[in-house]
């Protein structure tokens, strides 16, 4: 009996000194951001991994969910005799969740995986200890910069992705289904709120912050070779892409 | 000092002037004990780095060599005891503190530890980048200058896969040096090379040394070449202290673990099938 409370106490403790550690990588990375010698180039550049690299999948993933939810949308709606309320169902859908939640998911799998691959492959390398020794923060170095560029990437392709549903859905809606396009577009006006808006970008902005936080943590704590870059790529895209689900839960109870 | 061995017969290696002895300490440890994963890897340690010398610590895997050089450049921090650069305690620094002092190391890594997404150009130039001022024009004279001078003047364009095993140890010098260090830690510069490779890092280390007089630290494996040229020897067993002091007195030990490992022979309190 005595063992078993020993050991859920150890995990419990394990479980405390991890967040521990985690939250204060976090902070201490935010920090860094504001010690000179910042660097916009690299910031820049991970803006421009995070964000453009990713616009294709971000386009063509936004553009085949907005015709889904619009040939769902369209025959719920028909059954109700309200097919006019085709955009603003559309609209909302990926404005509060979809939008955030799926472009999350698609810069974990296309962005926030390579990030913790690099990272992994530069400590195993001795890169990291390198840097360390050359009086180089390697958070401020390594990390900090894909924080950055992860949060401000990542809002703005949410935005795309809203933005490319919405013409998708009106694709299929309008083009195939025979919604009228002022109905579409109209509906979806008067429907749609700033805080609606708002809150989508502020989840997006709360999965960023997630993103970055685990990709570059599990990156930064690779151990044991080879293996251990896939096994902190792996476990990075699934605690990352999970953490995103439970947060939307949160967020949305906190936000509606 | 021994004059005799592989590495004087061929010419490559020579004896080098012996600063004296009893100069300045640029690094001691006192009492130094570590623990890591539960296991004790340095019980005890006290030892003397003399300032603007080659010392190279020497001993069996596992024994701790490399720990010690990481409690000396301040990347692993002793659960008890002192590690003084200069007089000052370096595990009481800030982290600014720490960074302010390794500003005056190089260090050179056995795998080289190179970014592999720069050129051999980028990858010397990057502390000078990061760290200073300094134009371009100046930077690039100043990395072109140790590329010669690690015999390596027409890769700079090149990447590090693009190398051989001992030409990434050499760009690794470079950047070693780039900084202008007061100190080199080299931690198993030679490790996986073939020997004539091999003597070529070693002959550079001493070219180095000849040109800077850097203080050296260096964890090696190549015994006997290192006896012909180094001032100051450790030999570590077991997170211990075996012996330290000038080369030739530690080759006259007379312990028996110490001539066993200095000589490589089978028999003696090494036991290691």
């Amino acid at each position: 009996m005595t063992n078993v409370f020993e050991r859920i106490g150890s995990r419990v403790l394990r479980g405390c000194s991890l967040l521990g550690k985690t939250g204060l990588f976090l902070l201490e990375s935010v920090a860094q951001c504001f010690v000179r010698p910042y660097r916009p180039g690299k910031i820049i550049e991970q803006i421009h991994f995070v964000g453009v690299k990713s616009l294709f999948v971000i386009i063509l993933t936004a553009s085949f969910t907005g015709m889904v939810l619009a040939i769902q949308g369209f025959h719920t709606l028909q059954k109700f005799g309200a097919e006019g309320l085709l955009g603003s169902v559309v609209a909302l859908s990926l404005i509060r969740e979809l939008g955030p939640v799926l472009t999350a998911l698609m810069v974990i799998g296309r962005a926030g995986s390579a990030m913790t691959a690099e990272i992994g492959i530069l400590r195993i390398g001795g890169v990291i200890m390198a840097l360390d020794s050359m009086a180089i923060e390697p958070r401020k170095f390594l990390v900090s910069p894909r924080l950055v560029g992860t949060v401000m990437a990542v809002p703005l392709l949410t935005a795309i992705f809203i933005v490319v549903g919405i013409l998708g859905g009106g694709l299929v809606g309008v083009g195939l289904l025979g919604v009228n396009a002022g109905d579409y577009f109209g509906r979806m006006e008067q429907s749609v709120e700033l805080a609606d808006i708002a809150g989508g970008l502020w989840k997006s902005f709360a999965f960023a912050i997630l993103i970055g936080w685990v990709c570059t943590w599990k990156g930064y704590n690779t151990q044991r070779g080879a293996q251990g870059v896939g096994t902190a790529t792996t476990t990075a895209v699934v605690v990352s892409s999970v953490l995103v689900l439970v947060g939307d839960y949160i967020l949305t109870s906190v936000l509606l | 000092m021994s004059a005799t061995g592989p590495g004087r017969a061929s010419g490559h290696l020579q004896t080098l002037p012996d600063p004296a002895a009893d100069g300045p300490l640029a690094i001691r440890l006192v009492d130094v004990e570590t623990a890591l994963l539960g296991k004790q890897v340095l019980d005890g340690v006290t030892l003397d780095i003399p300032a603007g010398r080659i010392t190279v610590i020497v001993g069996l895997s596992g024994a701790g060599k490399s720990v010690i050089l990481r409690h000396m450049i301040g990347l692993t921090r002793p659960d008890r005891g002192q590690v003084l650069v200069n007089g000052a305690d370096i595990n009481l620094l800030s982290r600014k503190g720490l960074y302010a002092l390794r500003n005056r190391f190089g260090v050179m890594f056995q795998t080289g530890a190179l970014f592999d997404s720069m050129t051999v150009f980028d990858n010397v130039a990057f502390p000078l980048r990061e760290k200073t001022d300094q134009g371009e024009a100046e930077i690039r004279g100043k990395v072109e200058r140790l590329l010669a001078l690690v015999g390596l003047p027409d890769v700079g364009e090149k990447f590090p896969d693009e190398l051989s095993g001992g030409m990434v140890r050499r760009v690794a010098l470079a950047r070693a040096m780039v900084m202008d260090p007061e100190i080199i830690f080299f931690d198993e510069p030679t490790t996986g090379l073939d020997p004539i490779i091999r003597n070529s890092i070693l002959k550079l280390v001493c070219d180095t040394w000849r040109e800077h007089a850097f203080t050296m630290v260096m964890v090696s494996h190549d015994i006997p070449e290192v006896f012909h040229w180094c001032h100051h020897l450790v030999v570590v067993r077991a997170g211990k202290i075996a012996a330290a002091g000038p080369t030739a007195s530690v080759l006259a030990s007379e312990d028996p673990f110490v001539r066993q490992l200095l000589t490589g022979d089978f028999a003696g309190p090494i036991r290691l099938l």
